[in-house]
């Protein structure tokens, strides 16, 4: 009957065992964690069954198709297990709740409205910096490489300058 | 027996993908406003999460590499493309700032029953066929301003890996003590109540009594 749920861990803690989980990951595969790469690849995935020819003829999308199964990869599998820990870590901690998540003087529609451009943002800028927050901030950041660093700046810049112009949409 | 595995097998993407999911979700990244309040410098939960992250596994690199653990070249380093890589992060940072997550978030922010995470999802989807259609003529900006192969920030500032790494546990502290004096003044960081817990009006009402069990003692 407890309704109130776990509270978050401190961030150092948290900081510290994502830091660890990145370690572990090196040391397992020789590479750092992602996630925009199994986007791509689900991306390429479902343009290859809406349009085969189309797809396969695409110079981004088609090698992806021709060298197999665009989701047959390390990705794919690191992916399920990033649903199964967030899944397991938020029921049982009670923070697991089904919800439009929004500032509160948004409406549902400006939210999803906000969510689908964002993402659609987010997709093309993971495919130009051919990597995400995880792949290339985090992982690139870890073996101090300096595309990672590049990338954290951009990150930073463009999120205070954005959210200082979408500031309604979460206050 | 050495280190790395090289291990791109199903166990090793599974373990790897569990340990991250569970602790972005026990940070609270599976939250949009908490991910966002980072950029209204209510919530600094982004910074230090992802900079102790950062210096906590590059310190242990350089460890097991001074150790001989591991060999200098033994993990992937990306290597730069100046043009791409700072619209990419600029792109992210501003879609992150609108959508409330990244993409590795947006995984943690569908299995704590986000919604709007879905949609981000999707949207994801979407700008990644947009890049696919537009790449052929935009290849020159793509590859443009390469940098050396796997290139590191002490190979760039001809500086030691001990003291980036020392300068870079300062820059963190600095940080973390910054952030948390401006989570106080506005009222952060956002907590699992503020972010799971609006609609259990019934739960507010069991509150009559102050809110002791927070601790929130102005």
């Amino acid at each position: 009957m407890t309704s109130s749920p776990r509270p978050f861990w401190p961030p150092l803690v948290a900081g510290a065992a994502l830091g660890i989980a990145l370690l572990i990951s090196f040391l397992i595969t020789g590479h750092g964690l992602g996630a925009s790469g199994f986007v791509t690849r689900l991306s390429a995935q479902i343009s290859g069954w809406l349009a085969p020819d189309l797809t396969t003829a695409n110079a981004y999308f088609g090698p992806f198709l021709t060298a197999g199964a665009p989701l047959a990869s390390w990705i794919t599998w690191e992916v399920i297990g990033v649903l199964i820990g967030g899944y397991v870590g938020a029921r049982t901690a009670g923070r697991s709740r089904l919800m439009v998540e929004r500032g509160p003087q948004a409406s549902v529609g400006q939210r999803f409205a906000f969510a689908f451009i964002g993402g659609a943002l987010v997709g093309i800028g993971g495919r130009l910096a051919r990597g995400c927050t995880s792949g290339l901030g985090l992982s690139g950041g870890a073996t101090l490489a300096v595309a990672g660093f590049v990338f954290l700046a951009g990150f930073f810049i463009a999120g205070f300058v954005v959210s200082a112009l979408v500031r309604r949409a979460w206050q | 027996m050495s280190v790395p595995f090289y291990d791109s097998g199903v166990a090793s993407g599974l373990l790897s993908g569990i340990l991250f999911g569970y602790v972005l979700e026990a940070a609270g990244f599976g939250s949009a406003r908490k991910l966002t309040g980072q950029f209204s410098l209510k919530d600094w939960s982004v910074f230090k999460v992802m900079f102790t992250a950062v210096l906590v596994a590059a310190v242990g690199l350089y460890l097991l590499r001074l150790g001989g653990m591991i060999a200098g070249n033994s993990v992937y380093i990306p290597t730069l493309y100046l043009w791409a890589m700072a619209a990419g992060g600029l792109l992210i940072g501003a879609g992150f700032a609108m959508g409330g997550y990244c993409p590795g978030t947006s995984l943690v922010g569908i299995v704590s029953g986000r919604v709007d995470a879905v949609v981000f999802v999707v949207g994801m989807i979407v700008g990644t066929m947009a890049f696919a259609g537009v790449y052929e003529p935009i290849q020159g900006f793509y590859f443009a301003a390469k940098g050396p192969d796997a290139q590191r920030l002490p190979d760039l500032l001809g500086l030691p890996e001990w003291l980036i790494l020392a300068v870079l546990i300062v820059v963190a502290i600095a940080g973390f003590v910054l952030g948390s004096r401006l989570e106080r003044a506005r009222g952060g960081p956002f907590t699992a109540e503020d972010v799971n817990g609006e609609d259990t009006s019934k739960a507010k009402n069991q509150n009559t009594t102050f809110n002791t069990e927070a601790g929130i003692v102005p």
